[in-house]
């Protein structure tokens, strides 16, 4: 039934690209062909590196309700992308190349997110509530640094640094895309690889250490992951808070499995559907450009009410 | 032979053992009672490598469990904690395979399988094996967790309460159980009870602990006596005998 869902879920978003490359197309095929595959490109990569990102922080975080966007990874990601403008300057950070700035801030980001998670998921993940309040907290703070640091630039590099804030699927580079889509298929092959620990890892860290998981190491592996895919798809897009937890909840839903050999896969291809999907309708068939990221926030955001809600207490 | 010699473990600064020494001998069963916060389950953690000592050292068949890799020592110690956390949509059969993760590490094989299955047999699991933890009753589930720690095939088994949630019929059979398993494995058990009468009934050797102390570790019908029931619990009991065994009454 899992691998049959599975399959499923790959033929759907195979056939919704296909529509999304080929719909009504025109002169000059070669040149709106190539336009539309980068966009269908970073499409899919955002939404496969934020499902899988979720998935992997919700098994570490004992917590199906939160996200790395919500605990404020990618509001590390834009504080340290202003910071670097601001010890820079606007100039100074566009100096370096784009790659170099990427590999740079991704490294910045595993670092950071180790350092501040790390401590919070090793000894003290028994503690769900502590986890919860203190990661959302943490992602308050985050953002209110940034706001500080960014009161405080030049007008001109403030203009850089906003370029990075909003989630906008329609100015990325051709190189940032190889290196986003590298980086994402590294980290889906850890991923995976380490998927039956992961296993046992969900049965909490005491339960898991009994069965001699090295449970800590499996926290960091899955903390230097999880900044990974979200230094990505920030880079690449913006912030997105929600989608991940809407792709997430939605591949428990359809598979019924803690597995995470299956749920990966699952939760990549429900975010990559979710993206392209809007992009598609948006695009194609109400010819709007920018509203994506809102209406998925929307719509995960709901999802996160109805969760919240739904919850029985326990 | 487990051998913990100076034992002291804190948590922050409250102190919660103090300065244990003691040899458990292999084979048999060998009860923890007590009353409550005497330090019986923190015992179990701490033999069982989970918690960093302020003092002292053990050995478990000459494996330290706190310096040992992860994977060697869940092969010698398995431990059943207490309401050990539900996972969603994890299904029994799952649960009871997770004890084979020390054995395989995420490639079961065919022996693997079988002895999943003879846990799942041995602890009447095999009806509800395709269901899921939440749909069980607290009992049912319980059962589940014992099955996954015997599934893990270590010499020493170590029980935290495992009588909890359980009715009289199923605690009966677990004991039994545990019984045949020390009679025809070898296996050595040692099981935290608050029933005096369950460790009366089933220990081979009882150690009494109050107040993160042990103060007592004997065979069953010598431990058992009023003078030491009264130190340990602040509280009269008569022991009676019955077919050979002690029974405990409260006064």
């Amino acid at each position: 039934m899992i691998r049959s869902r599975l399959l499923l879920l790959a033929a759907g978003l195979v056939l919704l690209s296909a529509a999304f490359l080929l719909w009504k197309l025109q002169e000059p095929t070669g040149f709106i062909l190539s336009l539309r595959g980068s966009k269908l490109a970073v499409l899919i990569c955002v939404g496969a590196a934020t499902g899988v990102a979720t998935i992997l922080f919700q098994t570490v975080a004992m917590n199906q309700l939160l996200t790395p966007g919500i605990v404020g990874f990618d509001a590390l990601f834009v504080l340290l992308q202003t910071g670097l403008v601001a010890i820079l300057g606007g100039v100074g950070a566009a100096l370096f190349p784009p790659m170099a700035q990427f590999l740079m801030e991704t490294a910045l980001l595993m670092g950071a997110a180790l350092l501040l998670f790390g401590g919070l998921l090793r000894r003290g993940a028994g503690d769900v509530t502590r986890v919860i309040l203190t990661g959302v907290i943490l992602g308050m703070l985050l953002r209110g640094l940034t706001e500080v640091v960014q009161r405080m630039l030049d007008p001109a590099d403030f203009a850089i640094v906003q370029q990075a804030m909003f989630a906008s699927f329609s100015r990325v580079s051709t190189p940032q895309i190889w290196t986003g889509g590298g980086v994402i298929a590294v980290a889906l092959a850890v991923a995976l690889w380490q998927a039956p620990a992961l296993d046992v890892a969900g049965l909490g860290r005491s339960t898991a250490r009994s069965l001699g998981l090295a449970h800590d190491r499996v926290v960091l592996i899955v903390l230097g992951l999880v900044a990974a895919l979200v230094s990505v798809s920030t880079a690449l897009v913006g912030p997105l808070t929600f989608l991940g937890l809407l792709s997430a909840s939605l591949a428990r839903q359809v598979l019924q499995t803690h597995r995470h050999d299956a749920l990966i896969p699952a939760a990549a291809l429900i975010g990559a559907t979710i993206l392209v999907a809007g992009q598609f309708v948006f695009e194609r068939l109400l010819a709007s450009q920018s509203a994506l990221a809102v209406i998925v926030e929307f719509f995960g955001g709901l999802l996160f009410l109805f969760l919240v809600f739904r919850r029985k207490p326990s | 032979m487990i051998q913990i010699e100076g034992l002291s473990y804190r948590v922050g600064k409250t102190p919660i053992l103090h300065d244990i020494s003691l040899t458990l001998k292999p084979g048999g069963i060998t009860a923890l009672i007590g009353p409550n916060g005497a330090g019986k389950s923190s015992l179990l953690h701490c033999i069982s490598g989970l918690h960093d000592l302020a003092a002292g050292h053990i050995r478990i068949d000459g494996l330290d469990p706190l310096r040992a890799p992860d994977r060697d020592r869940a092969r010698v110690v398995a431990l059943l904690q207490q309401s050990p956390g539900v996972v969603s949509r994890l299904r029994v059969r799952e649960l009871v395979g997770f004890g084979r993760w020390p054995h395989h590490q995420g490639r079961p094989t065919a022996q693997d399988t079988a002895m999943v299955d003879a846990a799942l047999e041995s602890f009447t699991l095999t009806d509800l094996a395709d269901r899921t933890l939440e749909s069980l009753s607290g009992g049912q589930r319980q059962r589940a967790f014992i099955a996954m720690t015997y599934a893990q095939d270590t010499p020493w088994l170590l029980l935290d309460e495992p009588l909890n949630a359980l009715d009289p019929r199923h605690a009966r059979d677990l004991m039994a159980r545990l019984r045949r398993l020390v009679q025809d494995t070898g296996r050595s058990i040692v099981i935290v009870l608050h029933d005096i009468n369950a460790a009366a009934g089933w220990a081979d050797r009882i150690v009494a602990m109050k107040d993160g102390r042990v103060i007592g570790h004997q065979d069953t019908p010598d431990l058992l006596t009023p003078d030491m029931l009264e130190t340990v619990f602040d509280m009269r009991f008569d022991v009676l005998t019955h077919q050979g065994r002690p029974v405990v009454i409260s006064r």
